[in-house]
């Protein structure tokens, strides 16, 4: 039978994720050993899952209001003003949604009007998701290439030419997954200016918002002056309370906005997991402290890889964000693809080429420290076999 | 600083290099730092977790409990310094709760280890009773599974 005339050409034109590639491979392969994960390996902390069984255990098994349960609510509010200094009234400005992947989703569906060439600048290299739910959206991706010599930052300029009056968002993603990227207040001031003048609205997703290193905490775009009224807040529990099969997240956003995502949010799943709601209550008010713990942990494992990559030759930037380093492989003279595949059947190691994540990914490599030290010794070790036998033109 | 003692608990072949890296210190500052905890007897030493059930050596383990009169002025240090110098006690443990001294020791056979609690540490004139208990299984030790090898479960997804 020809499927292809059932089928929506929009939804076959789009590209599988470039994640996936090597690692179906990697996972037939004995011995071969992952950096490609993108998800904490910690467990969700104990005091949280016993939260979604006792909730199970007293039969709260039904769906919740469309838009969360208000205690749920109420705690995100909460602890959004307690971490980031962000207010946000939890009747009618929160959601919480199916993962952070569905708020980005209801973001896109509620601004776009299909067919209109409407634009979404999306700085690149960046997760995966954006530009394909975007063009299901009918809306137009505009990447916008983030720069190696800027610490993969957004620069004003290159945004300033990017903007139109075809453009309707900005994606702002940030700590960054693939780079590991954060942009602190003085980085956010500029591109707040831009977004004001041109009269655009931003979705930020700041789904890595915790797990940012250094002394300075995490700013949200959503926090400068004039800026809650034209952003859209995503952040969720996946990352910062290794909660990613749960599927829990959440979108802050004005009520007008707000309304509108809800009903799509209702018609398309109606609301987010039971449980996991149950869960987040307890997530959000009593769990800081594990999330210092797991911080912590990746602080030490990230500066362990910074180091060692940089000695092999692997020069990384200082990646201040996420759980991610973005190591440039140009020294290789490979590209990302070549270099991923050689690793792979010369040592079996799995990383994600950087192209991955849009062109301006080429020439890097996407490394996650989302495993134990001596998970990521031994991967050291063979990354750094194989660059010497490259050297040696044996690979 | 405890930070190093730390890595080290959970993975003590880290190169020097590596541990300096991760606590923001210099090779020379960690080197010197773990000289200094292993002068004060802080690090006692480096071994290596091994599961013997997965080998052809017969090895057998067992916890004892030891009831012991304690004495006057040594309390419990005396018989306790007494049985740790049997070299074929790996560790003696002073306890709170039903009995007073906790041992580890390891043989070749349930036998061994039975006459050793026998012929050595039941005579010993303050050792009140004893209670020889035999390692049937290791599930966990020191943190880690002795089981089944926990698979990463995780896909690549994000």
């Amino acid at each position: 039978m020809d499927y292809n005339k059932f089928l929506a050409s929009e939804a076959q034109a789009i590209p599988p994720s470039g994640i996936r590639k090597f690692f179906d491979i990697a996972g037939k392969m004995e011995g071969c050993i992952s950096l490609g994960v993108g998800e904490p390996d910690f467990k969700t902390p104990w005091m949280i899952r016993d939260a979604g069984i006792k909730s199970l255990e007293r039969g709260k098994t039904w769906y919740t209001s469309n838009a969360g349960l208000p205690e749920v609510r109420r705690e995100v509010s909460n602890y959004l003003a307690r971490r980031f200094g962000l207010q946000y009234d939890p009747e009618s400005e929160i959601t919480i949604t199916m993962g952070g992947s569905e708020a980005i989703d209801l973001a896109l569906r509620a601004v776009i009007d299909p067919g209109k060439g409407q634009e979404v600048i999306i700085p690149e290299p960046a997760y995966v998701s954006y530009a394909p739910l975007c063009r299901l959206c009918g809306g137009v991706p505009v990447p916008l290439p983030l720069r190696p010599e800027n610490g993969f930052r957004p620069d004003p300029e290159d945004l300033k030419v990017r903007i139109s009056p075809k453009t309707k968002m900005l994606i702002l993603a940030f700590p960054g997954n693939p780079t590991g990227a954060v942009l602190r207040y003085e980085h956010l001031l500029p591109i707040a200016e831009l977004v004001k003048q041109a009269d655009i609205l931003v979705l930020t997703d700041e789904i890595y918002a915790e797990l940012t290193y250094g002394r300075q905490r995490h700013v949200s775009i959503a926090s400068l002056p004039g800026m809650k009224e034209r952003t859209i807040y995503i952040n969720g529990f996946s990352k910062a309370y290794a909660m990613t099969g749960w599927r829990l997240g959440y979108v802050c956003a004005p009520h007008p906005l707000l309304e509108v995502m809800v009903k799509i949010h209702q018609y398309a799943i109606i609301c987010a997991p039971t449980t996991s709601q149950y869960a987040a209550i307890v997530a959000l008010r009593d769990c800081d402290e594990s999330i210092e713990a797991m911080r912590t942990e990746y602080d030490m494992r990230r500066k362990l890889l910074v180091n060692a990559l940089n000695k092999m030759g692997l020069t990384c930037f200082d990646p201040e964000g996420a759980f991610y380093v973005f190591p440039s492989i140009r020294s290789t003279g490979l590209t990302s693809q070549q270099f991923c595949e050689k690793l792979l059947y010369s040592k079996k190691v799995a990383v994600v080429p950087g192209d991955a994540f849009g062109a301006a990914g080429e020439g890097f490599v996407r490394i996650s420290y989302s495993y134990s030290i001596a998970h990521l010794s031994e991967a050291l070790s063979r990354i750094e076999e194989f660059l010497k036998e490259l050297k040696q033109g044996k690979a | 600083m405890e930070r190093i003692l730390g890595i080290l608990e959970q993975n003590a072949r880290l190169s020097v290099e590596d541990i300096a890296a991760m606590v923001d210190m210099t090779p020379a500052q960690v080197a010197a730092q773990i000289d200094a905890y292993l002068q004060a007897g802080v690090i006692k030493g480096y071994r290596t977790l091994i599961d013997w059930e997965k080998t052809d050596e017969q090895r057998v383990k067992a916890l004892i409990d030891l009831k012991v009169s304690p004495k006057k002025d040594h309390g419990y240090d005396e018989i306790a310094h007494r049985i740790a110098l049997f070299p074929e006690v790996e560790s003696v443990m002073l306890m709170s709760g039903g009995y007073d001294l906790s041992l580890t020791m390891a043989g070749k056979s349930f036998q061994e280890i039975a006459m050793f609690v026998a012929m050595r540490l039941a005579p010993m004139d303050d050792v009140l009773s004893t209670a020889t208990h035999f390692v049937l299984r290791t599930y966990k030790k020191h943190g880690l599974s002795y089981i089944a090898e926990q698979k990463d479960e995780r896909g690549a997804n994000c």
